[in-house]
């Protein structure tokens, strides 16, 4: 078997060279072909109980639809894949498969894993570049309206899912254009823009209508919203409140949250500045302040920004950080540094205000904590300063209080995250379903859209059966 | 799209005001609550509070200075034209209470954001007075409506082109010194809100004003808008726009509005060059 793995290696993924793309915001990797993925899903052993699909959240039929491209059926391929997962082409893009199907795939076990994601990618690609958009058949109108509170991962699966029901779906979402953190947070090179349009556009093909620039908990309320004869409620608002470090001189001119540096960057497409009216601040020296996805998104984008050097400040070990490895492996093959086991203590300033570097301590990984992990423990007197103009605070996201807060009759947890029901989304709020990272904290795409999907069932019972 | 149905061009051309149809927005606003706008596809979000919302014809009207890129273009909208998106009302509203005697102080656009502040406490039946500033007579704007809206109106101009010849600080003292003021409203320039502050804090009189730091998103997502205040870092959009004066760090929020300053420029006069040689 091992022989067989090494005799029978994964099929690469091109991608852009890291000296060129480190400058540029096209995406890095650029797809199978059809001869690759035919040869990538060649190396799928069909197993007769899959592992993969008990790793993947929303089990995805992974042995069927890879049997499919093997025959070379691209087109029943993804309409296989769409029966479990309405974004395929986003999760084989932004999935950490590497610790879901892939994780668990046999033939890691001696060699490289299938390349799941890539072929999930690769249907999808294929059916939007290839495919008549055919729209798959509707259920009859059943008269019931529902509002979907924010257009991320879960708001979209809720929308999609309902609408093929027959419900009347609209979406509200805050910002001016749907999508949440698809399109304000993860960046171009790693999520292209156009793919999301595409995604909401078949949504709106389906009949579902959307309303942005609508803040609910501002604009209209959640009473206000059944008074205008909404029958039933998904709140999908995600988890967005920036968290910082609360340090001394966190104010200073050049300290960003990572969610304000993506948004002005993705969404505003600041990168283009002044080409667009929104600017952002151009760092030499950027120190990035954690080492999640978020971290590495804003540390690659700062890179594309044109930085001199970009380094990663983190206080654990490698081991230890959350992002995906593959994001991890690109952003060091463009260059981006690793400052790992070393703790930001304070920021330091210029008279004008300005970020000039801060002070850091280097530490070492002492007893485990509560969590298992190792804790790292500071080391004494090895303190030092790092020079730098721009640092991204990407050190995770609370729950943004903004529509809870005017919203006293859905009950919250201690953190401030929505409660709900387990297995049907519902919410302490008769009528009202939430789901995504407003319930769960700050998780993955393909959770938030688990969650949507088994809210949106459990509201089609409410509607056909009642509460 | 939000469409403009009035536009009036006052101070000389450098201050616009728009009234826009956005019913939704309309229908909730209350005063000192504002709304983010933005003209154009690759336009940038920019906050206003709102100077008027009129429930009824479903408008909301703002007043700004043209002062960059942004507001240029806002500029050039015409009747008839629309603003992309407007996102609101965000924001908390002014806390009205009657307390008796109370000053508002305005100085440039914040004389816009003062107006339905001043009207509604006049309303709930406090004595108001009023001390608007500009600095000089044709850059005074509402001036008449301010007069409405409060008791008494004191109007000031830096160069003693109208009114008091001086800074809208002056006068405030001196109403001060008459005693019993319960409170004091300042909305302007930041150094402005700063030195009423600083003189009220003498005369133990509370103070509120509005802050209008770099915004983004408006619905605390960002943190772009964190502001100092008693020493703790507060997101203006969601936990203002209005705070304690006596507690605010104003030299912190000078240095940060101007963050983007050279860009800023840059950006315009790229837009003016090519604009005019057109
Ligand atoms: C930079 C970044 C990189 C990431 N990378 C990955 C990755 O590689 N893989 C992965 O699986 N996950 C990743 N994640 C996490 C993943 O994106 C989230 O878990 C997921 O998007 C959550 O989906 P959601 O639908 O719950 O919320 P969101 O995607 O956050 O969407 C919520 C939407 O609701 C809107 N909204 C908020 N409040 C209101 C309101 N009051 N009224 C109306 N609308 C409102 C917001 O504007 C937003 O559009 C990343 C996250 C970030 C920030
Ligand atoms: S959705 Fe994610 S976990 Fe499931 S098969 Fe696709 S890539 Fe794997
Ligand atoms: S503007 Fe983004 S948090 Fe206030």
């Amino acid at each position: 078997m091992a022989e067989k793995a090494k005799k029978n290696p994964r099929v690469a993924m091109p991608e852009q060279d890291p000296q060129v793309r480190a400058r540029n915001f096209l995406e890095v990797p650029t797809g199978y072909t059809p001869k690759m993925a035919q040869e990538e899903a060649a190396r799928c052993l069909q197993c007769k109980k899959p592992a993969c699909v008990a790793g993947c959240p929303v089990e995805v039929d992974i042995p069927g639809f890879i049997d499919l491209i093997s025959q070379g059926d691209i087109t029943a391929a993804i309409r296989n894949l769409w029966t479990k997962n309405a974004l395929p082409a986003v999760c084989g893009r932004v999935c950490p498969q590497e610790i879901q199907c892939e994780g668990k795939c046999i033939v890691g076990k001696k060699g490289e894993p299938v390349a799941i994601g890539n072929l999930e990618r690769f249907c999808a690609d294929y059916e939007r570049e290839n495919g008549t958009g055919e729209l798959p058949p509707k259920a009859e109108a059943t008269g019931k309206k529902v509002a979907v509170v924010g257009s991320g991962p879960s708001g979209l699966t809720v929308a999609g899912d309902l609408i093929l029901k027959g419900h009347d779906v609209t979406i509200l979402e805050a910002f001016h254009k749907p999508g949440g953190v698809l399109v304000y947070g993860i960046p171009e090179f790693r999520l292209p823009k156009d793919i999301v349009a595409q995604e909401v556009n078949f949504l709106e093909r389906l009949g579902v209508k959307l309303e942005c620039n609508a803040v609910v908990g501002r604009t209209v309320s959640l009473d206000e919203l059944f008074e205008e004869g909404y029958d039933a409620i998904y709140v999908g608002v995600g988890a967005g409140l920036p968290r910082f470090m609360n340090l001394p001189g966190e104010n200073l001119v050049g300290i960003l949250s990572a969610n304000e540096y993506l948004t002005r960057a993705n969404l505003m497409k600041a990168y283009k500045f002044p080409e667009v009216d929104t600017p952002i601040p151009m760092g030499k020296n950027v120190v990035v302040l954690g080492a999640g996805n978020v971290a590495m998104d804003a540390a690659r984008t700062a890179m594309r920004l044109g930085a001199e050097n970009v380094r990663v400040v983190y206080r654990r070990s490698r081991e230890e950080m959350p992002a995906r490895q593959a994001e991890i492996h690109h952003a060091e093959e463009e260059g981006i540094e690793m400052y790992l086991l070393t703790n930001p203590t304070q920021y330091l300033g210029n008279e004008k205000g300005r970020l000039t570097g801060m002070e850091c301590l280097k530490m070492e990984l002492g007893e485990p904590d509560d969590s298992g992990r190792r804790r790292p423990v500071p080391i004494e007197g090895s303190e030092f300063h790092l020079e730098c103009d721009l640092c991204i605070v990407a050190v995770g996201s609370g729950a943004n209080p903004l529509l809870t807060s005017e919203t006293p009759d859905m009950k919250l947890n201690q953190w401030g995250y929505v409660m709900t029901e387990e297995h049907s989304g519902k919410t302490t709020k008769k009528g009202v379903w939430a789901g995504g990272d407003i319930v769960t904290g700050a998780a993955t795409v393909i959770l938030a859209m688990g969650a949507g999907r088994e809210a949106a069932n459990s509201i089609h019972d409410y509607l056909t059966l009642g509460w | 799209m939000f469409k403009i149905v009035r536009r009036e061009e006052m101070a000389e051309g450098t201050v616009i005001l728009n009234e826009i149809e956005a019913p939704a927005i309309a229908k909730k606003a209350l005063p000192g609550q504002f709304v983010i706008l933005k003209a154009g596809e690759d336009g940038e979000r920019i906050p206003l509070t709102m100077a008027y919302t009129d429930k009824d014809n479903g408008t909301i009207t703002i007043i700004y200075m043209v002062v960059g890129k942004s507001t240029e273009l806002f500029k050039e909208l015409q009747v008839g034209d629309s603003f992309t998106d407007v996102i609101g009302p965000l924001g908390k509203a002014t806390h009205l209470e009657k307390l008796g005697k109370v000053i508002c102080v305005g100085g440039g656009t914040g004389v816009a954001v003062l107006h339905p502040i001043t009207r509604a406490m006049k309303e709930i039946g406090n004595d108001v007075t009023c001390i608007i500033g500009a600095r000089t007579k044709d850059l005074l704007i509402l001036e008449e409506q301010m007069t409405e809206a409060s008791h008494d109106l004191r109007v000031c101009t830096d160069d003693g082109s109208y009114g008091h010849h001086g800074f809208v600080t002056d006068v405030m003292k001196e109403v001060l010194e008459q005693g019993d003021v319960k409170q004091v409203v300042a909305i302007g320039p930041v150094p402005m809100m700063k030195a009423v502050s600083n003189i009220t804090k003498e005369f133990n009189v509370p103070t509120l004003v509005s802050l209008n730091p770099i915004m983004v998103d408006g619905t605390g997502m960002c943190g772009g808008c964190r502001v100092s205040v008693a020493g703790e870092t507060k997101f203006a959009c969601v936990d203002g726009p209005e705070f304690d004066g006596h507690q605010v760090d104003y030299d912190e929020l000078m240095l940060r509005l101007q963050a983007y300053l050279e860009d800023e420029k840059k950006c315009h006069n790229d837009y003016c060059t090519i604009r005019d040689a057109q």
